[in-house]
């Protein structure tokens, strides 16, 4: 690297390390600027449902958009590296298993967007990815995302996020392995296989340090800028029930003991489409409201995981049989999730 | 002349890709033809994994996301 590269990275370096100090300054004193605004400022009494939801979103809001802006830049450019032709040739020929865990993994980092699920699974299948291992990653994309997980992280605890993120792996694994198992290749339509492979597509870019911070701060406005107002939104809608709806209003209906509260959760969420933010103002709404951890994860999957649009698209390349069972698979494994939180939780 | 096509099924993406294509084409000068590919099977034979996605004279230069106005000059001319 020539002596005038290597400055040019520590100086993005030494900026980067800064702006991250000055985020985290800015972050922990969230909390008392929270108080200070409803209590202070805008002179509410503690303990009022008016107070308690104003000092809930002025802290929420900034946090949750701080948090939001940190990790999309972050994975944005985690993103330069994973391009969807280097995951096709890490995936290329694996045995399955490993192959399924590698995949729901490469899922979460690779660059997704709904519109390449057609040309991706064409590119996987004829490069030689097992159905299975394809599925495994068609799962893992849309579903553990890492909005979804950024705003459960910031709502609600690492825990939950964690939960999220491990029990999405499990599904994409699994589901993506049982498919392989039922050996369901020519159910695949007979023109995807028409598709001649060859060589790799448009050459790879050879991207320094601020291309890729360059695309993690596109990332950022791009993301963010979609996303952002569903994210307040969320957050109002939250506020208002931590201040005013008295709980366990809806535990009788989604609470743990209607044990039909996740099939149903499932059935509804799988047709229905919505970005990971677009769908949080519903989970705050049902948890405030008593709803069971369980069925609000799973509802939360099936809407992000699953869609008609989504299913729509994958028919041009699925059958009807395997995009029948690829559903089926899905929907059963997000509705296991949902029945083993409300046990265990 | 100089044929682009904007291969995407219409997402909003694809949208931004053609409008910054025929803008930076344009501040070119040289002529060109703008097609936009929306059948599946025809983005296929090009064998891009991700779309948007911008072919210049037969070649696919850019798949996956859409470049700036100063990158896609730089693709096409």
């Amino acid at each position: 690297m020539s002596p005038r590269h290597h400055r040019s990275n520590l100086l993005w370096t030494a900026a980067g390390l800064a702006a991250l100090a000055a985020w985290w300054l800015v972050y922990r004193q969230l909390a008392a600027i929270a108080g200070w605004a409803a209590y202070s400022l805008l002179q509410l009494p503690r303990g009022s449902p008016l107070g308690s939801t104003m000092e809930f979103f002025v802290y929420e809001t900034p946090k949750v958009l701080m948090l939001l802006v940190l990790v999309v830049f972050g994975v944005g450019i985690v993103r330069t590296f994973f391009t969807p032709e280097r995951t096709r040739a890490m995936l290329a020929g694996r045995r399955e298993s490993a192959g399924n865990l590698l995949a729901a993994l490469l899922g979460v980092v690779t660059p997704f967007c709904s519109c390449s699920a057609v040309p991706l699974f064409i590119g996987f299948v004829t490069a030689g990815v097992p159905l299975g291992v394809t599925f495994s990653f068609l799962i893992s994309a849309p579903m553990v995302n890492e909005i979804a997980l950024v705003l459960l992280f910031g709502l609600f605890g690492w825990k939950v996020a964690a939960l999220y993120l491990g029990t999405g792996l499990l599904i994409a694994i699994t589901a993506g392995w049982i498919i392989g198992r039922l050996k369901l290749e020519r159910h695949v339509e007979d023109w995807v296989y028409a598709v001649r492979t060859g060589e790799v597509g448009p050459v790879e870019e050879h991207l320094d340090l601020a291309a890729r911070v360059t695309a993690g701060r596109d990332a950022v406005g791009d993301i963010v800028g979609r996303v952002w107002l569903y994210v307040v939104l969320g957050i109002a809608v939250g506020a208002g029930i931590h201040g005013y709806v008295p709980t366990n209003a809806m535990a009788s209906i989604m609470g743990r003991g209607a044990w039909w509260s996740v099939p149903l959760a499932v059935l509804i969420g799988v047709p229905m489409y919505s970005n990971a933010a677009g769908i949080i103002p519903i989970v705050q709404a049902l948890l405030g409201k008593g709803a069971a951890l369980g069925t609000v994860l799973a509802f939360m999957m099936s809407v992000i995981g699953l869609s008609l649009p989504e299913a729509i698209i994958l028919r041009k390349v699925l059958k009807p049989p395997l995009l029948l069972i690829f559903f089926s698979v899905v929907a059963a494994g997000i509705m296991a999730v949902g029945f083993l939180f409300n046990w265990l939780l | 002349m100089k044929k682009i096509q904007i291969l995407g099924t219409g997402c909003a993406r694809c949208q931004k890709l053609a409008a910054v294509a025929d803008e930076a084409a344009r501040a070119l000068g040289a002529p060109y033809e703008l097609e936009k590919v929306t059948d599946l099977k025809q983005i296929m034979g090009f064998k891009v994994m991700s779309m948007p996605a911008i072919v210049v004279d037969g070649q696919v230069k850019l798949s996956g996301r859409v470049p700036t106005l100063e990158e896609a000059r730089r693709l096409i001319g």
